[in-house]
């Protein structure tokens, strides 16, 4: 009846395990109970989880993304204690299965679950705005894509109280992944979890392209997009690209575990090296996915607070389209220890060398853009020159990585650990933050604390440095990744300035808490009432924070680059005398209720329940049918109501004039 | 797509009652004040076009899973393990008329969408119930061929090559399948409520569909069988 699943799945003996589930047990249930007290269930219901406003399901992923943070942060402070803790004859607290649990789920989480949804959210945030549209191309498929996200999510969590994680790390290599090697379930929850969230991510990517390429205001030719947008394109395009790729390899690995076949296995013809170059093939795009985008923030930030427009503009967008170019060139990299030979190995490492060419470009643009501006450092800049520093040493290390020579000492050890941590953090985290920073009155129509702000980015930025430079040093002495014990005693105290900067940046992670609970209880003060708080140059500016449900009353004719910024020189009138109806897509509750039967699917799937699997896949099938049945999909909010909400933020100009 | 400002033609806003007033008035007003040059009233995004334009973005990556798999064979192709090789158990003959089957049906969904074209709501569901009918054939002739490999010891895990080869057709006869249940749910609509313009985004988004499958099975067919049989 319930397959695999028995009661001795969950694991009432590991008291840290049980722990950890007991506080998100408790904070689940008060979290509900809250909202029940509040009586707030039909309100949540109607404006937030069937919502089909981008602005608003960018804001859900946002949340995702922090609460999932937050949980790959904990389990960066257990690898980081235990490893502060595990040498000579002390065993540490962490036994190896549960170790080798928490590295591949901090590495699963920290890239599917946290980076990816706070770039999706950012682009679901700001991108239509930019180009002066209404709303994305697809609303309903935009809700679905979260929802499926938000499923994979929960299904990384619910391995952590029924059953286990995987333990073979964040790409799960075979023969290790195999069934012969990996009977649990562990791996069967890492792949489903994977497989529904990937499935989520491509309908994004196919979503944010038709975005960009129709819905775009008059005038807004390609070459006069914000750089933001263009990374966004960029970055889509891969996802449309490497994401199937993804969704093949892990679908062959099911085969083999679900169905005996031998894809990777050691035996009748498999070939585990194959899985390597196919996840790979998914794995590098996959980087430059997380990263373009965020290129973009900068590019928007550092002009804007500059009071400059960028230098090289174009040269910015070539550069991005070379690096998403050449990103898809580059996999072997990750294993030039495969033995492919002299001349494959050169291959990749040249075409990895040539990347940073096209990314040497774009900081030189930035600092260029910097060169005798009237630099103002707010949060979003610190960040920024954070970002620069950080990511050009981590970029540093990186093409030292590219030489197969180099490569072949280096491979699996901590020096690879901190490169992309250096890259990672330096370039995406560091990103996201700057962007929440700078475009958080725009979303929420207040501003976050500055002060606590800048002594939460110097924990980050200080603790980085404090955790991740020791790593290269031990990576350089021997270390190798994901060791929950070891004997050599010169190590130790690296292992210690390790865990003492992963402290710091904890302190870091607390302040920025502690920032959105005073902004929050603040905003009365922080209000942003022009919707312009920073001189804004791109057209999201040039709307009221928070910005209304239909975007834009009027659509913005652009006439150049940096469109508001030209609004701003002709001194156009942003105030109207004249509304007009606006059509409206309608809530759903459709995706919600099909990502909720594909966590079925996938929970069924993970415990071999298959009556179950069935009925959740009948029940996929059932409410996309019912939903193409549905032809009440749009209305129209009246020209009376959308002159109401421009009054509220001081936009409707007097008949009389 | 339109790239110059429309600045009263509303989508599908322009066809309900009443608006196209509305927007001629916001119009005039706009002009009056003169700056109806830095904004539009509206901006006309072709719904059918957009859509149309999402669907193939799908295709391209759907293509590049097919891509992925074809990968896949080509490098475990020659794994068989000691087992049976492609020239032993592919029966071309029946092969042939299977692909007939799925060639044909692209022909009559092609005559569907002709059919609806001219506005034939009727037509158009038979034709597409012949394009099921014909796609239905190639299924069971799938399931038919799978089911023989299977008795005779050549299941998906008997070695590499095999495991490639039934993902591979099997991943396309998922496809066909998921394309058989869209075409049901079609021909209902279609009966239900006519050749709106709804349903017509939707029929074009599915003949893109069965006309990629049509693709990727000429992929397979050459690859698989015709390569397989050569070995």
């Amino acid at each position: 009846m319930f397959g695999k699943l028995t009661l001795s799945a969950i694991p009432f003996n590991v008291p840290i395990v049980m722990g950890a589930v007991a506080f998100m047990v408790l904070g689940a249930i008060a979290v509900l109970a809250l909202i029940t007290y509040l009586g707030k269930w039909k309100w949540l219901w109607t404006e937030w989880l069937t919502s089909v406003d981008h602005k608003k399901i960018g804001v859900m992923y946002l949340i995702l993304a922090t609460i999932m943070l937050l949980r790959g942060f904990a389990d960066a402070v257990m690898m980081r204690s235990q490893q502060a803790l595990a040498y000579g004859s002390n065993v540490g607290y962490l036994p190896p299965e549960h170790f080798d649990q928490v590295f591949s789920a901090h590495g699963t989480i920290m890239i599917f679950f946290m980076a990816m949804p706070f770039i999706i959210g950012l682009m679901n945030c700001i991108l239509p705005l930019q180009i002066g549209a209404r709303d994305v191309a697809f609303p309903m498929l935009n809700n679905l894509s979260f929802w499926l996200t938000a499923a994979g999510a929960v299904l990384v969590n619910v391995s952590l109280a029924i059953g286990n994680f995987s333990r073979t790390g964040w790409l799960a290599y075979p023969p290790l992944s195999e069934l012969h090697y990996s009977p649990g379930v562990g791996v069967d929850y890492y792949i489903w979890a994977l497989q529904i969230s990937g499935i989520g991510t491509t309908l994004s990517g196919v979503n944010f392209i038709t975005t960009i390429l129709k819905m775009r205001a008059p005038g807004m030719t390609l070459m006069r997009m914000p750089v933001f947008t263009w990374a966004s394109l960029c970055a889509n395009i891969l996802i449309v690209a490497a994401f199937p790729v993804l969704t093949v390899t892990l679908a062959l690995l099911t085969m083999d575990r679900y169905l005996g076949m031998h894809f990777f296995t050691n035996s009748l013809g498999g070939d585990p090296m194959m899985y390597l170059n196919l996840i790979w093939i998914w794995g590098h795009p996959e980087v430059y996915i997380l990263m373009l985008p965020l290129f973009g923030v900068y590019s928007e930030i550092v002009p804007t607070f500059s009071g400059k427009p960028l230098f090289g503009y174009a040269s910015m967008v070539y550069a991005t389209m070379a690096i998403a170019l050449l990103s898809m060139l580059v996999w072997l990299h990750h294993f030039f220890t495969m033995g492919s030979g002299a001349d494959v190995n050169a291959f990749f490492g040249i075409t990895t060398m040539i990347i940073a060419v096209p990314t040497g470009v774009k900081i030189f643009n930035w600092i260029f853009t910097m060169y005798r501006g009237r630099v103002r450092f707010e949060t979003p800049m610190l960040w920024t020159i954070g970002f620069l520093i950080t990511f050009t040493i981590g970029g540093m290390s990186g093409v030292l990585l590219a030489e197969p020579p180099a490569d072949f000492v280096l491979h699996n050890s901590l020096f690879l650990v901190a490169h992309f941590h250096n890259v990672i953090i330096g370039g995406v985290v560091f990103g996201v933050f700057a962007a929440l920073a700078y475009w958080f009155p725009k979303i929420f129509g207040f501003r976050l604390n500055e002060r606590i702000g800048r002594w939460a980015f110097w924990c980050w930025f200080i603790g980085f440095y404090v955790a991740f430079m020791p790593l290269y040093a031990l990576g350089l002495m021997g270390a190798t990744r994901r060791m929950d014990h070891y004997d050599v005693a010169a190590w130790h105290p690296l292992f210690i300035v390790a865990a003492i900067g992963s402290g710091i940046i904890f302190c870091g992670i607390i302040l920025q808490l502690v920032q959105l609970v005073v902004s929050i209880r603040d905003r009365e003060l922080t209000r942003d009432v022009t919707g312009d708080v920073w001189n804004g140059r791109t057209l999201e500016w040039s709307l009221p924070s928070p910005v209304p449900a239909y975007n834009f009353a009027r659509i913005p004719v652009v006439r150049s680059l940096d469109a508001f910024w030209d609004m701003k020189q002709r001194g156009v009138n942003l105030k109207s005398a004249t509304f007009v109806p606006i059509h409206m897509p309608r809530n759903s509750g459709t995706g919600i209720i099909m990502a909720g039967f594909a966590f079925l699917v996938a929970f069924a799937m993970v415990w071999h329940i298959w009556w179950l699997a069935v009925a959740g896949l009948a029940g996929v099938l059932v409410t996309l049918i019912r939903h193409a049945f549905n032809d009440d999909r749009d209305y129209h909010l009246g020209a009376d109501e959308v002159r109401r909400i421009e009054g509220l933020h001081g936009r409707v100009q007097a008949r009389s004039m | 797509m339109s790239n110059g400002p429309v600045l009263v033609q509303g989508g599908s806003l322009a066809l309900k009652p009443g608006y196209a007033d509305h927007a001629a008035d916001a119009l005039r007003d706009l002009r009056q004040r003169g700056d109806a040059v830095d904004f539009a009233v509206e901006h006309h995004h072709d719904v059918a076009s957009t859509i149309q334009l999402g669907f193939w973005i799908y295709l391209m990556s759907d293509c590049l899973l097919f891509a992925g798999l074809f990968a896949t064979y080509a490098v475990v192709q020659g794994h068989t393990a000691g087992g049976p090789a492609g020239s032993q158990l592919f029966d071309l003959p029946s092969v042939l008329i299977e692909t007939m089957f799925l060639l044909f049906s692209s022909f009559t969904c092609g005559l569907a969408t002709l059919a609806m074209n001219a506005n034939r709501a009727r037509a158009t569901v038979g034709w597409f119930a012949v394009t099921f009918l014909l796609g239905l054939g190639f299924i069971s002739m799938e399931v038919r061929e799978f089911a023989h490999m299977v008795a005779i010891g050549a299941g998906p895990a008997r070695s590499s090559f095999l495991s490639g080869f039934f993902t591979l057709v099997a991943t396309h006869g998922l496809h066909v399948t998921c394309g058989l249940i869209f075409m049901a749910v079609m021909m209902v609509a279609v009966l239900r409520k006519g050749l709106t313009e709804q349903n017509r985004a939707r029929l074009n988004c599915l003949s893109l569909f069965w006309h990629f499958l049509d693709i990727i099975w000429v992929g397979v067919f050459s690859l698989v069988y015709l390569f397989g049989v050569m070995h």
